[in-house]
């Protein structure tokens, strides 16, 4: 059929689109009805079918091909970004390219893995001895540049993508089972490091009422607009929280929190559910791929893709610290949508560029 | 995949499947928690955040501060706030709408516009909401509002201020102008400090004290019911006004060098030498800013854009033009204090100059030469030729080198945004560009064509620190700011940019003689605004070349198309004893400096001296003098 032939998977698309119209319904409700804001949104996912489109008809062939000098050019925009912030003297995310900006750290998210599960491709799994230094030095570099930036939710994203990759080719156990008794032994030393606003944002989690007018005010707005949704929700365009101006970043990162003021129990579940439906599809994808390259990236752009719901809703409903993370597909702004598209482009390739298809 | 043995292709393809399964039931258990947690929050916890929702209750509601006003320095108003009127209506206290809106269309102009956006705001709002049926009321019609709004339930009168520039277009290239912020402006500014605030200083001083202009934000804690319906104001926190910003621009006298400019390109600029005071800056045509302040329609930037006179560009900030002549004002004293060039030496002029071992002419603008002429001679009479040899002897790095203290391709660091630099070339600049240096340029840097470029900021800047005997100081537009309620006041003043260090101080005296001879002498090519004025100026006139003449052809102003025509420039101070002003004009295309810009200069530096404006009959012919 068409979508068959335009390499499209047809589960996934029907499950973004479903996102795409409820975004759409959303962003009109949280940015207080603006049509003008609406629209943008719309033209911003219609640029992301766009790519994705684009990028499923690349054969994952030749996306492997172009592995190492995707991401070379991830890294060479991150320098240039670290460059321009020296010069700029401040935080610097964005490369301005005339009209369009572009935040070089989001290539990364689909650089990395693709470039990781390429050298494991060429070097023989699973990753033993020496291999492993070099992998971990191809995840670590740009982790450390992005968090330089400093950016630190996005390089803590890439660095789980990068390690997803790194579970799925078969690290052994020891090894895991070592970093993760190094990781455990080194936090707290890494609170020492921390920025104060970074440290805050933790001890807020852990007592929001600590301070409910400053640094809690986000975490107990958006759990008043969560709760106060109920079983069956306030109705679209209904959010008090978010239309008397309470929650602040109603339409952008606290999207979800008027998405469940309005829509209740019942419509959180429902959108979880598309969330948890649209992985369970990608790791099928990654199962169903043929060779250890597609396997890999299909696993991992997946895995990336729960992370960025998973912490999102979690800082939402008060489980997880605040970091500037939006919600898939749904939040406002920002230039995630288009590698995120490009994400699942990729995933629809290596599901409809398979040499056998199965009966 | 081929050079794997199949062995391991199914060993990975195992320990892949595994991984994948422990991962998906990581994600699993991960989700489930999320879902729980929504459980929890929106069923079992539904009372407690329900309570809460409906007790959230006070928010504070930002109140813009006035920005401060711009007033020249004899308080005449530049830039002010005035009230705009929008008229707005609460439908859930209004008994008849229809009844009400004819009430109104009777009182004041309704277009059909107004009604449809009315209606759908009334069909898509909450009924307690202020809904706006129109904005810009005139004063008159807000009074007839005012006169019958006690009969007028749920019918609200709201004035906000808005940026207006009284004069139009006069001073806008150094005032500038404010706007509506836009998205790239969200990202730079302290959001918080903009609350309720709808307009940010995009151009000029409106952009350079944006700060101080701005003033602080105040607040009111408005008590609303759970549907966000306003009961009272629990608290007050007022704003704080903008500083007033009082300039040392004089707008009259800015009114007089844009009617000396009349409908020619150019600009003008004045500095009160000792302090650095800009005390007028102008640069024509100019365009006027208020249409700006609300979003210019695309059609009239469109047009303005378009203009083949540029009125948007800043020519006395950013206009780059050779010096021509008046350059010679600065390197006359290169001559006196040089090693390499004896400045006491006359020169004969032939009427032409060559380099050694070349035959390439140089033209003196003067056919057959000026005969035997020294440094006052030269200067008086704008001899090209004693340049060129002066220029050739202290090769391009000495002029670069002597010319940069006077502030020449830097920025002066006046108080405005956006500042050209210029251009002091050598032959490492071109170098440097993969270009070579060619021994005909270091010759007419002597006489300011080639790839120098000055802004007229700069050569005013530069005239005033001859008048100052060497001390360079940053312009300053602004002259004070003026706290509103405290009056409390503080002074901008100039600070120093460096000094032009001679040997013999006597020098600079010297200097300002033969500029003084160039206005007050009958040769002298200024001595058409020299002759009847009652202080003493002290001038050099320039003629840039825009169009090169080839060698043999010789230039006629009228068969040349006036786009093609020189840019006459005129740098001087006054009075030569005790100087109150500097002024720089240059007249793009205008031909002579004597004749177009000259006269310029003269009406500028009257109003400052005189408090007048002498009618200066037409000028004696004196020489067939094109300088």
């Amino acid at each position: 059929m068409t979508l068959q032939r335009l390499h499209l998977d047809k589960f996934l698309l029907y499950a973004l689109l479903i996102l795409a119209g409820v975004s759409l319904l959303l962003v009109y409700s949280s940015t207080g009805k603006s049509l003008g804001a609406t629209a943008a949104h719309a033209m911003r996912l219609a640029l992301g079918f766009g790519v994705l489109i684009l990028m499923a008809q690349l054969r994952p062939e030749t996306l492997e091909r172009w592995s190492p000098w995707i991401y070379a050019a991830a890294m060479a925009l991150a320098l240039a970004v670290l460059a321009l912030g020296v010069i700029g003297k401040g935080a610097q995310r964005w490369l301005s390219l005339g009209v369009l900006r572009f935040q070089p750290s989001e290539l990364m998210k689909l650089a990395l893995p693709m470039m990781l599960a390429w050298f494991f491709v060429r070097q023989g799994l699973p990753p033993r001895q020496w291999r492993l230094g070099v992998a971990v030095l191809i995840l670590l570099v740009p982790v450390g540049l992005i968090a330089k930036q400093p950016d630190l939710g996005t390089a803590a994203l890439v660095l789980a993508g990068g390690v997803t990759v790194l579970f799925l080719a078969g690290m052994s156990w020891r090894i895991i089972v070592f970093l993760a008794v190094a990781l455990a032994a080194a936090t707290p030393f890494a609170w020492h490091f921390l920025h104060d606003y970074q440290r805050n944002r933790i001890l807020t989690l852990l007592d929001p009422q600590s301070d409910p007018l400053g640094r809690g005010y986000h975490t107990i707005q958006s759990m008043i607009a969560v709760g106060s949704g109920g079983f069956y929700g306030k109705g679209w365009l209904n959010s008090t929280q978010a239309h008397l101006e309470y929650l602040p970043e109603s339409h952008t990162d606290f999207v979800f929190a008027v998405f469940a003021e309005e829509f209740g129990l019942i419509g959180s579940l429902l959108l979880l559910v598309v969330y948890a439906l649209i992985v369970a599809r990608g790791f099928w994808i990654a199962y169903l791929a043929q060779d250890s390259y597609t396997r890999l990236l299909a696993g991992s752009l997946s895995v990336s893709f729960f992370l960025h719901f998973f912490i999102n809703i979690g800082m939402v409903t008060g489980i997880l610290p605040v970091v500037g993370i939006p919600l898939p597909v749904m939040s406002y702004g920002g230039t995630s949508i288009v590698t995120l598209m490009a994400g699942f482009g990729v995933l629809m390739s290596i599901h409809t560029h398979r040499r056998i298809v199965e009966k | 995949m081929l050079n794997i043995p199949l062995k391991d292709y199914f060993r990975e393809t195992r320990v892949f499947g595994t991984r994948l399964m422990i991962v998906a039931i990581g994600v699993a258990v991960l989700v489930t928690l999320l879902a729980l947690r929504l459980i929890y929050l929106q069923t079992f916890a539904h009372r407690h955040y329900e309570t809460l929702s409906q007790a959230n209750r006070v928010r504070p509601v930002p109140i813009p501060p006035p920005r401060g006003l711009i007033l020249d320095r004899n308080g005449v108003v530049l830039a002010q706030n005035y009230p705009v009127y929008t008229l707005e209506l609460v439908p859930e206290q209004i008994k008849d709408m229809g009844r009400t809106l004819d009430t109104l269309g009777e009182l004041i102009r309704l277009t059909d516009g107004d009604l449809k956006q009315f209606q759908r705001q009334l069909r898509e709002r909450p009924r307690f909401e202020a809904l706006t049926l129109r904005t810009h009321l005139t004063d008159e019609e807000a009074a007839r509002i005012a006169l019958h709004r006690p009969f007028l339930n749920g019918v609200e009168l709201q004035a906000r201020l808005q940026r207006h520039y009284p004069l139009g277009g006069s001073g806008v290239h150094s005032l500038g102008y404010v706007a509506r912020i836009s998205e790239q402006d969200v990202e730079r500014i302290d959001k918080s400090a903009y609350r309720g605030t709808r307009h940010i200083g995009k151009l000029g001083l409106e952009a350079e004290y944006e700060e101080e202009l701005l003033g602080r934000v105040g607040f009111e804690k408005i008590e609303t019911n759970a549907h966000g319906r306003q009961l009272r104001t629990l608290e007050r926190v007022a704003p704080v006004a903008g500083r007033n910003l009082y300039l040392n621009i004089d707008a009259r006298l800015q009114a007089i060098a844009e009617q000396a400019l009349g409908k020619r390109r150019g600009a003008v600029v004045a500095i009160e030498p000792a302090t650095g005071k800009v005390l007028a800056f102008v640069s024509t045509p100019t365009y006027d800013p208020n249409p700006f302040v609300n979003g210019i329609d695309s059609e009239s930037y469109k047009n303005l854009l378009d203009d083949p006179d540029k009125p948007l560009i800043n020519r006395a900030l950013n206009g780059k033009y050779p010096p021509g002549s008046t350059i010679k004002a600065f390197l006359g004293l290169a001559a006196l204090e040089s090693d390499q060039f004896d400045g006491n030496k006359p020169v004969g002029c032939p009427g032409y100059f060559s380099l050694p071992g070349s035959s390439h002419l140089f033209r003196d603008w003067k056919k057959g030469g000026h005969g035997v002429v020294g440094l006052r001679e030269a200067i008086v009479q704008s001899c090209d030729v004693y340049f060129y040899k002066l220029a050739y002897a202290l090769s391009p790095d000495g002029i670069k080198n002597f010319l940069a203290p006077f502030g020449f391709g830097k920025k002066t660091g006046v108080d405005l945004p956006d500042e050209s630099e210029g251009l002091l070339p050598s032959p490492e600049w071109k170098e440097a560009r993969g270009q070579k240096w060619y021994a005909g340029e270091t010759v007419v840097y002597g006489i300011g064509q080639g790839l120098m470029l000055a802004t007229p900021l700069q050569l005013a800047v530069g005239m005033a620190a001859i008048a100052n005997h060497g001390v360079v100081l940053q312009p300053r537009i602004a002259g004070m700011l003026v706290d509103a309620k405290s009056r409390a006041r503080e002074q901008i003043s100039a600070e120093r940019n460096g000094e032009v260090m001679v040997k013999d101080k006597a020098h600079w005296d010297t200097l300002i003689s033969y500029l003084a001879d160039v206005v007050h002498t009958k040769q002298g090519t200024a001595y058409g605004i020299g002759y009847n004025a009652p202080y003493r100026i002290a001038g050099k006139t320039g003629t840039a070349q825009v169009k090169g003449i080839k060698q043999g052809e010789s230039y006629v102003e009228h068969a040349i198309p006036e786009r093609l025509r020189d840019h006459a420039l005129f740098v001087s101070f006054a009075p030569v004893e005790s100087p109150k002003i500097a002024v720089a004009v240059i007249v793009e295309n205008g031909g002579h400096g004597s004749s177009a810009a000259a006269p310029v200069a003269r009406k500028v530096m009257d109003h400052v001296i005189l408090g007048r404006t002498l009618t200066t009959p037409a000028a004696p012919v004196t020489t067939e003098n094109p300088e």
